[in-house]
């Protein structure tokens, strides 16, 4: 022990390791979706050490990139398995990543007293994106290079200065070695060292409110005479041991992927993209990896260019400020109304239904959808800042308000030009936001059941 | 005096100042950064203009030129699709190519110096994708109304044979023609306007 005693003496270890492991309190009844902080950060460790591994094979330049990765795939003792480790860890992350994020939305994890945890959590999710956006050209494969093609293009639909932003991402006038050579360096040296950081950030603020719980009950203000709270327990031993059985059976689906299904079926590593970059050719049929694809929708929903960005921007954005919309001072659906569990069941619904139409060649019917679906989307955040005081609020005002907005949107893009198909469609699908917003306005206005928010307990149950 | 009290204002004057010069400096040390993103001299000089034979081009063929990096589609029109070109201009969201890129000795309807030859960019101009060339007239999979032209398969913008956009597509404008003129008869030159047509 006197090396310990040496090392706290000059160093706070004992203290750091008592403060956020051995003696950090978090409440006692967490549950299924309470895993995925942990397993996010064990995503991140996956993800650096094998892209450490592949870096010192992978050659960043047009020329020589798609063949680099083939023979990490081929000659590299192992390369393969590093390579599908790496590949699946990106759809992972993501998977773990959205589980996690829906905890946040349905126990109300985002509220005070963690605004700061959830935005710098925002802030994480933004840098996913980045980074793994710039690690998808990196195999210099067609959908790499189609892929990189649209979404830099949407900088270009920026008014005046589109044009100069694309170029100066790119560093080229099309997408070419320069632009392949510094996706590589932000994917390996910038965009990590931001993620570790923000990731750092997220935890310490985390540890400095506290952990919310599937009861949203507030464990520090009830405390024993040692200041422990009652219902928390030491994060170890019982919450490291917890998370392991969580590690254990996500390593099982992990690496059934890796070995029996490592293209996750064409949406983790997309069939295309066993063909070279080709800048002649376009692909039959572009779709971004999955975990983009309900952003994806968004922007085809509307048609003019520079509005389909800025709304695919907004519905990142919206999610941002979703502690200051949100003002129900209950945090969890377990006490909420019966509106709000609707509410959360048609945005989660939406979310995925998204992310299918994004990986979907266009039809008529589907861009009808999509664009129902965005509308959806957004009317959620209005919804849920109606919720926010569901005894004094008004619903039918509110449902005339949200319902004359998706009107005045399906104004302005209904054309004349419609086919006789797309605008009965039109209309057919009109009764989706209408049901929405009857099912979750209406409904807790004339139902009264439906409307009861229940007493939050003092203790955490379960 | 400094030792009788602080003297508040010149600290903040102070503070402010260095504040303003430091972040003057971190602004100026930002553009050499910025600037080493944009386009190096070997990027712009790959931008030279493309000399295309066009000789052998069949009537009613394209053929695809890369320029600048960039896909040009070089299409011999025949006289039955030219003459086809203004009983569509109804479905047209910019007929007369008004809000669309052009040089502007392109003939703004038939989108060409010389009618029959097309040089286009094979860009969408909704998000960049390379529409197909698709002169076949009613294909099953476009529709009876098809009269030939562009498709994008990226998020299904049409384009009619004159590059022009029809209404319902994602895409807003027509596509965009490079500069070029006509070295000879049969020798076209990507890239530059040449002397006054």
């Amino acid at each position: 022990m006197s090396l310990l005693n040496w090392i706290d003496s000059r160093f706070p270890l004992t203290e750091t390791w008592n403060k956020h492991i051995a003696e950090y309190y978090a409440p006692k009844n967490f549950n299924f979706f309470y895993f995925f902080g942990s397993l996010a950060m064990l995503c991140l460790v996956l993800q650096i050490v094998t892209g450490i591994f592949l870096t010192m094979h992978y050659k960043p330049d047009a020329e020589m990139a798609f063949a680099s990765v083939e023979y990490i795939m081929r000659d590299v003792p192992g390369g393969w398995f590093i390579r599908y480790m790496h590949s699946t860890g990106a759809s992972m992350f993501f998977i773990v990543i959205y589980l996690h994020m829906f905890r946040g939305l349905i126990y109300g994890s985002f509220k005070g007293p963690r605004e700061l945890v959830w935005l710098i959590g925002m802030l994480i999710y933004l840098a996913l994106m980045a980074e793994a956006f710039m690690g998808y050209l990196l195999p210099w494969g067609q959908m790499s290079f189609w892929g990189a093609q649209v979404i830099i293009n949407l900088f270009n639909t920026i008014p005046y200065i589109g044009d100069v932003v694309s170029t100066t991402i790119r560093g080229d006038f099309v997408i070419s070695d320069p632009t392949l050579n510094r996706f590589f360096a932000f994917h390996v040296v910038a965009v990590p060292l931001i993620l570790v950081g923000l990731v750092f950030v997220h935890i310490v603020a985390l540890h400095t409110v506290g952990s919310n719980n599937p009861d949203g009950v507030e464990i520090k203000k009830l405390k024993d005479e040692k200041g422990i709270p009652l219902d928390g327990i030491a994060f170890h031993p019982y919450y490291t041991v917890k998370d392991i059985v969580g590690v254990v059976v996500f390593l099982i689906v992990f690496f059934f992927i890796v070995f029996f299904m490592p293209e996750g079926g064409g949406y983790f590593i997309e069939h295309a993209n066993f063909e070279p970059a080709n800048a002649l050719k376009t692909p039959e049929h572009i779709a971004p990896v999955w975990y983009f694809t309900p952003f994806y929708t968004v922007l085809r929903a509307v048609p003019d260019p520079w509005y389909g960005t800025l709304a695919m921007f907004a519905a990142i954005a919206v999610l941002f400020v979703l502690p200051w919309l949100d003002k129900n001072p209950i945090k969890s659906v377990r006490y909420r109304n019966k509106a709000h569990l609707i509410n959360l069941a048609w945005f989660s619904v939406t979310f995925i239904v998204l992310g299918v139409l994004g990986v979907m060649a266009v039809t008529d019917g589907l861009k009808e959808l999509g664009t129902r679906g965005t509308q959806i989307y957004f009317l959620f955040f209005a919804v849920t800042y109606v919720h926010s005081r569901p005894r004094q609020v008004n619903y039918l005002m509110w449902f005339v308000i949200l319902l004359v907005s998706v009107l005045f949107w399906d104004l302005l893009r209904y054309d004349s030009s419609f086919t006789d198909n797309q605008s009965s469609l039109f209309w057919q699908m009109l009764l989706i936001p209408v049901a929405y917003l009857a099912t979750t306005l209406l409904l807790p206005h004339f139902v009264g059941a439906a409307n009861e928010e229940k007493e939050v307990p003092t203790r955490v149950t379960g | 005096m400094a030792d009788t009290g602080v003297d508040k204002k010149r600290r903040r004057f102070l503070i402010g100042a260095t504040s303003a010069v430091g972040a003057v400096g971190v602004g100026a040390i930002a553009i050499p950064f910025i600037g080493s993103l944009t386009p190096s001299a070997r990027a712009l000089a790959a931008g030279a203009p493309v000399e295309v034979d066009i000789s052998k081009l069949e009537s009613g063929a394209m053929i695809s030129i890369e320029w600048q990096g960039k896909v040009v589609f070089v299409v011999n029109r025949t006289s039955d699709m030219l003459s086809k070109l203004p009983s569509i201009v109804p479905q047209l969201k910019d007929p007369k190519s008004e809000l669309s890129l052009q040089p502007e000795y392109v003939d703004k309807e038939s989108r060409s110096r010389e009618a029959e030859i097309l040089v286009m960019l094979g860009k969408c101009t909704h998000l960049g994708c390379a529409p197909q060339y698709r002169p076949e007239v009613a294909p099953a999979d476009l529709g009876a109304d098809w009269q030939g032209g562009f498709y994008c398969p990226c998020h299904g913008s049409r384009f009619d044979l004159a590059g022009r956009v029809f209404k319902g597509a994602p895409a807003g404008t027509n596509m965009e023609i490079p500069p070029y003129y006509f070295i000879s008869d049969s020798l076209l030159l990507i890239g530059e306007n040449g002397v006054a047509a």
